[in-house]
């Protein structure tokens, strides 16, 4: 659900006054499986541009850490159409030579063997503003007519922070977030590799953050341990994805299924819902913070009191004044206050009574009039 | 011969190629006749004759691994003769007198260029045959005056030979020498960046007469033939005068 869920986020894209959703993905050396669900993402979303199902209509992938030759082979594996590719995909080359030695020595890197239409290659990653300005140049090579959007993938975001600053590389995302002709972003990191400032600046950046956690945990996390080397070894193959995305009322969602490491790829093994991680979180105590079935069932019954307006019989709102027709709706109050309930039907009922006819009804007066604005 | 295959079963693989493989070890136990035994691999596999060998050395002059390798029966001299064997002498080459020639980088963008012209010059049913060593890269540390920064952009280059050329990286490090350090360390970097990794320990229950320690390996074989087995294996080792014997724990009386 939960990989499902970002695959749908990335494909849906902005809305109109919003900045872009932008996922993270992070994972640790105890748990080194987010390289791979980072691929998932970049082949599922470049499978939905490419069928023309995606409100972006192409993607523009940064790579810090392969070439573009093994993601245009990665792409091919996995089914894609790589012939029509210059139609969807552009790669900025920050890999075969990001400081521009090999330039110095005359050499020229392997994306020279690609087409020029698809692949760039960005000699000096230390300036990131033209980082920016390259990005946004190969996106727009997909603006055929009107306004397009397109998607941006960054590969690792470890290797920028270590060609150029926190602060510049921040700047540079939320550069990409506002810009209103980028559908969506996503990026990858090791967390173990960022300061802990470093990843929360990123994750207060991104709508959805998806991070790879061990199945397995241990408490020193040494490999060294050959008691654990079968468990261990699990934790290769295996993990658990933990989503968390922030909606735009500011609500957090938070999601987690198991993964599976395949020949193909990543598998979704099994789905757990976000009712049960609410459960989870539910502190222990004495008495019953939560509704039993049958007290949440009842609870669906009972009709509000907006809700029995227009049955037939008069509309009552409540005005402040007695109404005229009062006496003749009124039910006899018992002692408690409580109205007659329905018990044949099953349905609840609220129905308000004034304390006693002592208490005046509202007045005209302004009820605020106490007050020093 | 049996005992000898035990660590080239947990490599997974008949030869190297396209893989960044690191070894790392601890001042109680060295992983030194690891490299020694990849590079004897490397340059006496008959199927690979084509292999070539450049070797980046910090931490010995090539007299050194020239006496070991003889004993394991590899003649470095004459491979060196064939050009088989490139050996870039970082001891004598830029340390002799300070920081002469090193410049801000410490060297290592003109070895990087060395490294690079040697592969371009060689025959082209040579080029996905090289595997290129570095021994070690806490020295090279020292050398580039302590900037992991820089060491990282080396190796980052180095790796950008795998996908142009499809050679493969062996590199020693030592992980003590990184504990007690905040994050990011340079020994973290290197495992995510390596496929392969070899960890020399000495045993959890102390000192053997046997068993001198033990050695983890990891395999992160981006091969899909290869993923499910040898994945993480763990076995012991006892260091001879001409050889190693590799056996699983509780394989010994």
């Amino acid at each position: 659900m939960a990989m499902e869920w970002i695959c749908r986020a990335l494909r849906d894209g902005a809305l109109e006054g919003e900045h872009a959703p932008a996922l993270t993905i992070k994972d640790f050396m105890a748990s080194p499986l987010g390289f791979d669900v980072f691929t998932h993402f970049l082949s599922h979303h470049s499978t939905n541009i490419s069928a023309g199902k995606s409100q972006s209509r192409g993607l523009v992938l940064v790579a810090f850490s392969r070439s573009p030759s093994f993601y245009l082979d990665l792409l091919s594996k996995r089914g894609l159409p790589i012939a029509s590719s210059h139609h969807w995909i552009r790669i900025l080359d920050c890999y075969t030579d990001p400081l521009g030695w090999k330039d110095q020595m005359g050499q020229c890197g392997s994306a020279t063997k690609l087409s020029y239409d698809i692949a760039s290659i960005c000699g000096n990653v230390k300036d990131v503003d033209s980082l920016f300005s390259l990005i946004i140049s190969l996106g727009r090579g997909f603006v055929v007519q009107g306004k397009v959007r397109f998607c941006v993938a960054i590969d690792s975001v470890n290797e920028m922070l270590r060609y150029a600053s926190l602060s510049s590389v921040a700047g540079l995302i939320s550069s990409l977030r506002c810009c209103d002709q980028i559908s969506s972003i996503f990026w990858f990191c090791h967390a173990d590799l960022c300061e802990e400032r470093a990843t929360s600046t990123l994750e207060y950046m991104s709508s959805m953050v998806a991070s790879i956690e061990p199945l397995i945990q241990f408490a020193n996390g040494q490999i060294s341990n050959s008691e654990n080397l079968s468990l261990l070894d699990q934790n290769f193959t295996r993990g658990k994805l933990h989503l968390r995305c922030k909606r735009r009322n500011g609500r957090v969602r938070v999601m987690f299924e198991e993964i599976h490491l395949g020949q193909s790829g990543i598998n979704v093994t099994s789905t757990s819902f976000e009712g049960v991680i609410n459960q989870g979180l539910v502190p222990k105590v004495q008495f019953s913070l939560q509704l039993s079935e049958k007290e949440l069932k009842d609870r669906a019954n009972v009709v509000l009191p907006f809700e029995h307006q227009g049955n037939g019989k008069p509309v009552q709102i409540y005005d402040g004044r007695k109404s005229l027709t009062d006496s003749k709706y009124e039910v006899a109050p018992i002692p408690n206050g409580i109205s007659d309930i329905d018990k044949e039907s099953g349905k609840g009922e609220i129905i308000y009574f004034r304390d006693s006819e002592d208490e005046m009804p509202d007045s005209d007066e302004d009820p605020d009039d106490d007050l020093d604005i | 011969m049996e005992t000898r295959s035990l660590l080239d079963e947990a490599l997974g693989l008949q030869h190297l190629t396209g893989r960044v493989l690191l070894l790392e070890d601890c001042v109680e136990t060295s992983a030194a006749f690891v490299l020694h035994h990849l590079l004897k691999r490397s340059l006496s596999q008959p199927l690979h004759s084509s292999n070539v060998v450049v070797f980046v050395a910090f931490a010995q002059p090539f007299s050194h691994y020239d006496r070991i390798l003889r004993k394991l029966g590899c003649n470095l001299a004459a491979h060196r003769n064939d050009n088989k064997f490139v050996f870039f002498d970082m001891l004598r080459d830029f340390c002799p007198d300070g920081d002469n020639g090193k410049g801000n980088d410490g060297g290592l963008v003109s070895l990087y260029g060395k490294i690079l012209k040697t592969i371009s010059a060689l025959p082209q049913e040579n080029k996905n045959c090289v595997t290129v060593m570095i021994d070690d890269v806490s020295l090279m540390e020292v050398s580039a005056k302590g900037s992991t920064n820089l060491v990282l952009d080396f190796l980052h280059y180095c790796h950008t030979l795998i996908s142009e050329f499809g050679c493969s990286l062996v590199m020693l490090n030592h992980e003590d020498i990184y504990s007690g350090m905040g994050r990011p360390t340079l020994i973290l970097q290197m495992e995510y960046l390596a496929d392969i990794l070899i960890k020399a320990e000495p045993l959890a229950t102390g000192l053997a007469s046997d068993v001198h320690g033990q050695l983890t390996v990891v395999n992160r074989s981006i091969d899909d033939g290869e993923r499910s087995r040898n994945k993480l294996c763990n076995f012991h080792f006892k260091v001879k005068e001409n050889n190693v014997e590799y056996f699983y724990p509780g394989s010994r009386t």
